[in-house]
C-alpha cells in the first residue's frame, strides 16, 4: 500500500463515520480514495463549516474527521473553541502541514509556523507524522479523540510522501 | 410574524431542532424546552452546518432555526446542503433583516440581498417563501417530501425570555440520550 492508501485504511480502521474535507494538493489522492470507500465523504466549502457538520454528526454518535491543510486551521478557531470544545464533542483534525523548510510558496510560511501554537492555545493535542513508521500512532490518536470525546489533531509533514 | 411565533410553529413539529445562538435559542428554550433541542451557545453561522451533519448521520427529521444574518456568515453551507441534499433536513431561515442578538444592526438582507434566491442559486430545489402564519404551517407540513428551505419574513425584535440555564454539556448529553447514542 502507498501512503495515501495507508491513511485511508487507518481512517477506516479507527471507525471514522464521516470525513469533511477542503481540497489540498498533498491530500488529493486520499480524498479521491475516500469517495470510493465505505466512509461517508462530505466535501465542504470552508473548514469552519466542516467543524459544524462534524459537530452535528457527533451529536448523533458518529465519529467525524476533518481533512484539510494546516491553513484551514485558522478558519476554524472560533468553532473549535465555542462548539467542539464547549460541548466536548469529538473531532479529529487531519492536516497536511505546509510552510516548513522545504516550502516554496511564501504564503504558506506564516500559518505553517503558527499552526502548532494555535493548537496549543486551543488545548488540542497533536501528533506529528513525518515518515511511514509514524503512521502507527495515528489510529490510536483518532480512537482516543472518539473515546474521550475531545478534539485531537495530526500534522502530516510533506516528507511523508517523499 | 414575530420570531417567537415562528419558533412556536417549529417546536410543534416532531423532530430534532438546532437553534441558532442568542435570542433564537433562548426563545425556543422558553417556548418548549425539550431534549430534542440543541441550543447553540457559540459558533455563530454554523446552525445550518450542524443541522446538515445531524441530518446526514441519523434518520429523524431535523429542523434548523437559522437567521438571515447568521446564514450570511456561512453562505457556502447552502451549496454543501444542496449537494448532500439529506431528505430529512428542513432549514428555516427567519428573515428579519437585522442581527437581533447584538442590537438590531441591519444585515445585507436589509439592502436587498434575497435569501430565497441565494438558496435556489446554490442548488436547493425546494425553497418556500412565507410571509404569514398559514404559509409557514403549510410549508412545514409539506416538509417530509425532501430537503426543504423555508424563508419566512419576520419582524425585527426579540421576546423577553430568560437565558438558558443549562450547561453546554447538559444540552449535549440529554440530546444524545434522546437519540439513544449515549
Amino acid at each position: 500500500m502507498n501512503i495515501d492508501q495507508q491513511i485511508v485504511r487507518i481512517i477506516e480502521n479507527a471507525g471514522v463515520d464521516i470525513v469533511c474535507s477542503v481540497p489540498c494538493n498533498l491530500l488529493g489522492s486520499v480524498m479521491e480514495l475516500l469517495d470510493f470507500g465505505p466512509v461517508r465523504h462530505a466535501p465542504v466549502t470552508r473548514e469552519e463549516e466542516g467543524v459544524g457538520v462534524a459537530a452535528g454528526a457527533a451529536l448523533s454518535g458518529s465519529r467525524p474527521l476533518l481533512l484539510m491543510q494546516n491553513s484551514g486551521l485558522g478558519n476554524c478557531v472560533n468553532a473549535l473553541a465555542s462548539l467542539s470544545g464547549l460541548y466536548e464533542l469529538p473531532l479529529f483534525l487531519l492536516m497536511s502541514h505546509r510552510g516548513g523548510e522545504s516550502e516554496r510558496i511564501v504564503a504558506q510560511k506564516p500559518m505553517g509556523e503558527a499552526a502548532p501554537a494555535v493548537l496549543d492555545a486551543l488545548g488540542i493535542p497533536r501528533t506529528d507524522i513525518s515518515k511511514a513508521a509514524d503512521l502507527e500512532q495515528l489510529e490510536a490518536s483518532m480512537r482516543s479523540a472518539y473515546a474521550d470525546s475531545c478534539v485531537r489533531a495530526a500534522f502530516l509533514q510533506p516528507e511523508l510522501w517523499s | 410574524m414575530k420570531r417567537i411565533d415562528i419558533i412556536r410553529r417549529i417546536a410543534a413539529q416532531d423532530g430534532l431542532i438546532v437553534a441558532n445562538i442568542g435570542f433564537p435559542a433562548r426563545e425556543l428554550f422558553s417556548v418548549q424546552d425539550r431534549p430534542d433541542n440543541f441550543y447553540m451557545l457559540g459558533s455563530m453561522g454554523l446552525a445550518s452546518s450542524i443541522g446538515l451533519g445531524l441530518a446526514l448521520s441519523q434518520p429523524e427529521p431535523v429542523y434548523v432555526i437559522e437567521g438571515d444574518g447568521a446564514l450570511l456568515m456561512n453562505l457556502g453551507s447552502l451549496a454543501t446542503i444542496a449537494r448532500e441534499a439529506p431528505p430529512n433536513l428542513c432549514l428555516v431561515v427567519i428573515d428579519n433583516r437585522v442581527y437581533g442578538s447584538t442590537g438590531n444592526q441591519p444585515t445585507a438582507r436589509a439592502a436587498g440581498t434575497d435569501i430565497a434566491a441565494l438558496a435556489r442559486a446554490a442548488g436547493c430545489k425546494h425553497v418556500i417563501e412565507s410571509t404569514d402564519d398559514r404559509q409557514l404551517q403549510d410549508a412545514l407540513d409539506a416538509f417530509y417530501s425532501g430537503l426543504t428551505v423555508i424563508v419566512v419574513q419576520a419582524e425585527a425584535g426579540n421576546a423577553r425570555v430568560p437565558i438558558i440555564d443549562l450547561t453546554p454539556v447538559e444540552i449535549k448529553k440529554r440530546f444524545m440520550q434522546r437519540l439513544g447514542v449515549v
